[in-house]
């Protein structure tokens, strides 16, 4: 027994911020003071609060320790390890309360609304150790359904349970797995995407480095139910952590026994095997990702073929999600109706989303499908920072498109999102505040298709180009409003006539910020002006003469010679020799130089 | 594109053993099937990058003509047919940094090393890419140099942050 447990969190946020440093030095000094039978270390996956990293909770009081310094580490010992008192410069503000205690965590608004079913085990085990997922009923899930059930009976309880792919498009997943089974094959595949390639988006990184037994169980009742023997992990190599953890529980699981022949003594057999992506967003789609599994460009082929019927290497195949895997033990353990007593009646359990952007609580969380964006953006989020009006959220990556603030009260689930010209995608919530330009978004966005059009279809690589060259002319001020017809016509006929998922998306970013803030694009066509200030090409910066007080600092650090004036008297930028650096807003210190 | 730079290939006889060796351990891995992404990336990790004499080696080994090799090798963006910078700078331009003003710090980098990205300077010393999200969108902007992680990035800072890798 330990009288104290240390948490440190090992997500990629926290360990980018040092955390790995934080706890090899709490686990050194705990040595030094010969505590190390008393107080227990672990690291553990992402608590979700990427934001304050790095983080770590001290047990049993539930001390909520945020940015965390390698030079606070002897202060922690010192003062709480040893002497019993909390340090409380270093708790996150919120945990709190008003008489001075420590609340409980979900007390706090940030976790309060959160109902954690796929990161129930994130930031509570320690993911290389096998024996804690088993302590958190791990694998037991697998040992019901080889003893107890059929494979129609596993299908069953996933179909009831009203499961929906959680990678993007919502597919069902219990009809997925029936097509599968029902297909004829001595060998069968199950596959797991982890090519999570969304800007913004990192819950799957999240559980496969907090939880990555959970995926393998998963794993393993699929291959089940559907009668395969062999599985594959399609991981980003940019995912070092993820792919470490991954190869440590696949060996403990064999290990164990609960990989390889004859498991849990039924005869059933299946083991698995951790495939690199090699960075190409298209291998998210699924026939690209079995493509690239099998070595060649990871392109994507016509469906049908579907893959439950021709998939990889040309067997029947299933695909999954990550976060899709991750609730399936426990949907198995506690049943389909409970987990669809969750969310809405399209759109059971409960959805991760990694929030960004123009957010205070930047990081992971998990909410019943059905929560409104409000309360995820104000009540967990915390809401913009430095008090600006929050302006629209984009959802779905580069496969979405922005929700506009007055749709903030949109429960979110598939089809609403969808209604409202988004969609969910895997999960990427990106904030975004008055300084953020509309147009600008959407070029960002076709930027990244641009680049990521693996060719194979002319109107996703010719056709995302030309819309990416209109909205450049619209960002330089050049446009005309036919261009803005043109664009709409092209998005429509890019989506009509490309083969998968990325291309039939691609123009999402540019037809829902079309549609919601069409003004904005009219503003840079007609008046040639960027209202939030983004767009360098239409932007004027300016002296206010009243603020000016002759300093010359911005004159003298404006590369182009395009400030003059005398010293004391107030200073003219010539918008000729301007380049728009914007050197002389940086430099100002008195808030003099302002954008027109 | 990236700047070609005319490196002479001077691979070791020992690399290429090393990457034998492990082409033959991952052909009996993969039971020969579905491991062209897998070499590639073995190859990158020996040589640091794909030049022609190293797709040819993958190619003979793997029993493949050298135009597939080429093919999967430029089809996917981890790996490159030019030697990278000793230094290799990954500016984060995912939506939550972009959004946060990373695109300021690329063209922070950009200017100071004369460099675009995809290039290296001339005295191999750094080299430039812009990255898609690496997730850790709460240090937003990011930018990182070989494995450190610098958080919260200003394009003031940058010329600083460079400074501790010139000497």
């Amino acid at each position: 027994m330990f009288r104290s447990h240390i948490l440190v969190c090992g997500g990629t946020g926290c360990t980018s911020g040092n955390s790995r440093k934080i706890f090899e030095a709490l686990v050194e000094r705990i040595r030094k003071e010969g505590l190390d039978k008393e107080v227990h270390v672990t690291q553990t996956g992402c608590f979700g609060l990427c934001a304050l990293g790095p983080i770590m909770i001290v047990y049993p009081e539930g001390a909520f320790y945020s940015q965390v310094k390698v030079e606070d580490v002897d202060e922690i010992i010192d003062e709480h390890i040893i002497k019993g008192r909390i340090v409380t410069r270093l708790l996150y503000k919120e945990t709190v309360g008003d008489d001075g205690n420590i609340k409980a965590l979900n007390d706090t608004n940030f976790y309060k609304k959160q109902h954690r079913v796929a990161l129930r085990n994130c930031g509570v085990i320690n993911p290389e150790k096998i024996e804690e997922y088993i302590a958190y009923d791990g694998y037991e899930a697998l040992g019901k359904v080889l003893t107890e059930m059929t494979p129609q009976d596993v299908i069953d309880v996933i179909s009831k349970s009203g499961l929906r792919g959680r990678g993007g498009a919502g597919f069902p997943t219990g009809r997925k797995w029936q097509f599968a089974k029902n297909s004829v094959g001595e060998k069968k595949y199950v596959c797991c995407n982890a090519d999570e390639g969304d800007p913004g988006a990192f819950m799957d990184r999240s559980i496969l480095e907090g939880d990555p037994h959970a995926v393998i169980e998963a794993m393993a009742i699929a291959a089940y139910a559907i009668g395969a023997d062999q599985g594959y992990i399609y991981v980003r190599a940019e995912y070092p952590i993820a792919v470490k953890r991954l190869s440590i529980a696949i060996k403990q699981a064999r290990e164990y026994g609960l990989l390889g022949k004859d498991i849990f003594g039924t005869g059933f057999n299946f083991d698995l095997d951790i495939r690199l992506g090699a960075g190409a967003f298209v291998c998210g789609e699924e026939t690209a990702l079995m493509t690239s599994i099998e070595g060649h460009r990871g392109e994507p082929r016509p469906r049908p073929p579907f893959p439950a019927v021709k998939g990889l290497f040309g067997k029947p195949t299933i695909l999954n999600n990550v976060e899709t895997y991750a609730n399936v033990p426990q949907i198995i353990l506690k049943g389909a109706d409970w987990f669809a007593s969750m969310g809405t009646e399209k759109s059971r359990g409960t959805k991760v989303f990694a929030l960004g952007g123009k957010i205070h609580n930047t990081g992971l969380v998990e909410i019943p499908m059905g929560t409104t964006m409000r309360e995820i953006i104000y009540d967990i989020g915390g809401g913009c920072p430095n008090g600006k009006k929050f302006k629209a959220a984009q959802t779905g990556g580069p496969s979405g498109g922005c929700i506009p603030a007055h749709l903030i009260d949109t429960p979110i689930d598939y089809d609403n999102l969808i209604a409202i010209g988004s969609m969910m995608g895997s999960g990427g919530l990106i904030v975004m505040d008055e300084d953020n330009c509309m147009v600008d978004i959407a070029k960002f966005f076709l930027e990244f298709t641009v680049d990521e059009s693996c060719g194979k279809c002319t109107a996703c690589r010719i056709g995302t180009k030309r819309l990416y060259e209109m909205l450049c002319k619209v960002t330089d001020g050049t446009a005309t409003m036919e261009d803005l017809d043109k664009m709409e016509e092209l998005c429509y006929y890019i989506k009509e006539n490309s083969l998968c998922g990325l291309g039939q998306t691609a123009p999402n970013p540019v037809l829902s910020t079309l549609h919601y803030f069409r003004d904005e694009y009219e503003a840079h066509v007609r008046d040639k002006r960027c209202p939030a200030g983004v767009c360098k090409k239409l932007l004027r910066y300016q002296i206010v003469a009243d603020k000016c007080k002759g300093c010359t600092l911005c004159a003298r650090n404006c590369p182009a010679g395009a400030i003059t004036g005398k010293v004391k008297e107030p200073h003219v930028i010539d918008p000729d020799k301007c380049i728009k650096c914007g050197v002389c807003m940086e430099k100002c210190r008195f808030g003099a130089v302002i954008k027109a | 594109m990236a700047k070609k730079i005319d490196v002479p290939f001077n691979g070791t006889k020992e690399q290429e053993e090393r990457l034998k060796k492990e082409l033959a351990e991952l052909k009996a891995e993969h039971g020969g099937q579905g491991l062209m992404i897998a070499a590639l990336q073995a190859a990158q990790e020996i040589y640091g990058y794909l030049p022609e004499a190293v797709q040819q080696i993958i190619a003979d080994e793997l029993g493949v003509s050298l135009a597939e090799v080429y093919g999967v090798a430029t089809f996917y963006a981890q790996f490159s047919l030019y030697p990278k910078g000793q230094y290799k700078i990954g500016v984060c331009l995912g939506t939550a940094c972009y959004v946060k003003g990373s695109g300021d710090v690329y063209k922070k980098v950009c200017d100071i090393l004369k460099i675009e990205g995809g290039q290296c300077t001339d005295d191999l010393k750094f080299s430039l890419d812009a990255t898609r999200c690496i997730g850790c969108c709460g240090l937003a902007p990011v930018m990182t140099i070989n494995d450190d992680v610098y958080g919260k990035v200003t394009p003031e800072e940058v010329e600083g942050i460079l400074a501790k890798y010139r000497s």
